[in-house]
């Protein structure tokens, strides 16, 4: 059987989760080196329902990522972010529902208020 | 300890690669489309008609990202340029993936590039390639409640292709249902239900292709 390293994890199925953890451990050490920092210890995320992404995926992969960079054994804080929709009628907030209806008058007209939020707040560092 | 703030967004590392695609597409006059949908909605049926209906008035190229390279030799015998992206298992294209293909494609004299995503309807909405326009094929089979599950990927649509409606007479389907999702998640998303195996709504989508290409040239 053939093996690369991505067909390593998982049992050959990689998550996006991988993707997006290289691109957070390479925005993290972007902004800890300029400020002349020796080691990142923390990170604050903001992600919101909306966006696909699972917590443990995202420490799993970056465990292995990290080892070796400023940012080995950092800790990953998340702060998760609840969905919310709106109604344009009569301006209820709700959370997601099964059929993106307004549940207090039943209006369609309803729209997305927050739950997309997909950011790296910020970085604890020592110098 | 010391606290620096950041507050960008987590894909800004990979979103200035697809920035830099996107740079190299537009000087070369090249529009570039972003299919994406769930295995088995119709990606490379629906990029074949469009190649089909297309090719003598413009020309096109494609990218193919899989593990196997029969997508790829379907779309070759179309007699357009087609690359494979060997994703390696990936669940999905990234831009740094898109530049190293752009760099083996040959661009030259090309009016419309078809990137064709992995099949899977999670994963690929995260990642920017670069690409002018993200669209994402549903298909009548999959259920009326796609948008509901998958909402991310409806909210960075810009065109909603619904494949398959030739299976509307032999399938429950609300249409009222799956139109409401899309509405809430993405106003005013151009909607285009049409049948890439019979043709049926297919004018509707080939008049939206050249009109982006015209925009592009």
């Amino acid at each position: 059987m053939i093996r690369d390293s991505a067909s390593t994890f998982n049992n050959g199925t990689i998550m996006h989760e991988l993707g997006i953890t290289q691109n957070l451990l390479n925005l993290a050490i972007q902004h800890a080196e300029p400020a002349g920092a020796r080691r990142i210890t923390a990170l604050h995320l903001v992600i919101g329902e909306l966006s696909s992404v699972v917590d443990d995926s995202v420490r799993f992969y970056w465990e292995f990522l990290s080892r070796g960079t400023i940012a080995q054994g950092a800790a990953l804080h998340f702060e998760r972010v609840p969905a919310a929709f709106e109604c344009r009628d009569c301006s209820e907030v709700f959370p997601r529902n099964a059929n993106f209806l307004c549940p207090a008058c039943g209006s369609d007209r309803v729209q997305v208020k927050q739950g997309e939020e997909f950011y790296l707040k910020s970085i604890e560092v020592e110098d | 300890m010391p606290e620096i703030p950041v507050v960008r967004n987590i894909m800004s590392v990979n979103d200035a690669l697809a920035a830099a695609v996107r740079r190299q597409l537009d000087a070369a006059g090249v529009l570039a489309l972003n299919i994406m949908a769930s295995p088995g909605a119709g990606k490379t049926s629906v990029i074949m008609r469009t190649v089909e209906a297309l090719k003598t008035e413009m020309t096109i190229a494609a990218l193919d990202g899989d593990v196997t390279p029969v997508d790829v030799e379907k779309i070759a015998r179309t007699g357009i340029r087609v690359e494979l992206i060997n994703t390696g298992g990936n669940c999905h294209l990234d831009a740094n993936m898109m530049t190293g293909a752009l760099s083996s494609l040959d661009l030259t004299g090309v009016d419309l590039l078809l990137v064709e995503n992995v099949g899977n309807l999670i994963c690929p909405a995260t990642f920017e390639l670069g690409t002018h326009y993200n669209v994402v094929i549903a298909s009548v089979p999959e259920g009326d409640d796609k948008p509901y599950k998958y909402p991310a990927m409806y909210r960075g649509a810009d065109v909603l292709l619904l494949n398959k409606i030739d299976m509307l007479a032999y399938q429950e389907f609300d249409l009222a249902y799956f139109r409401h999702g899309v509405e809430v998640l993405n106003p005013g998303v151009a909607f285009l239900p049409l049948s890439a195996r019979t043709g049926e709504g297919f004018e509707a989508w080939l008049d939206w292709v050249r009109r982006a290409v015209a925009r592009q040239r």
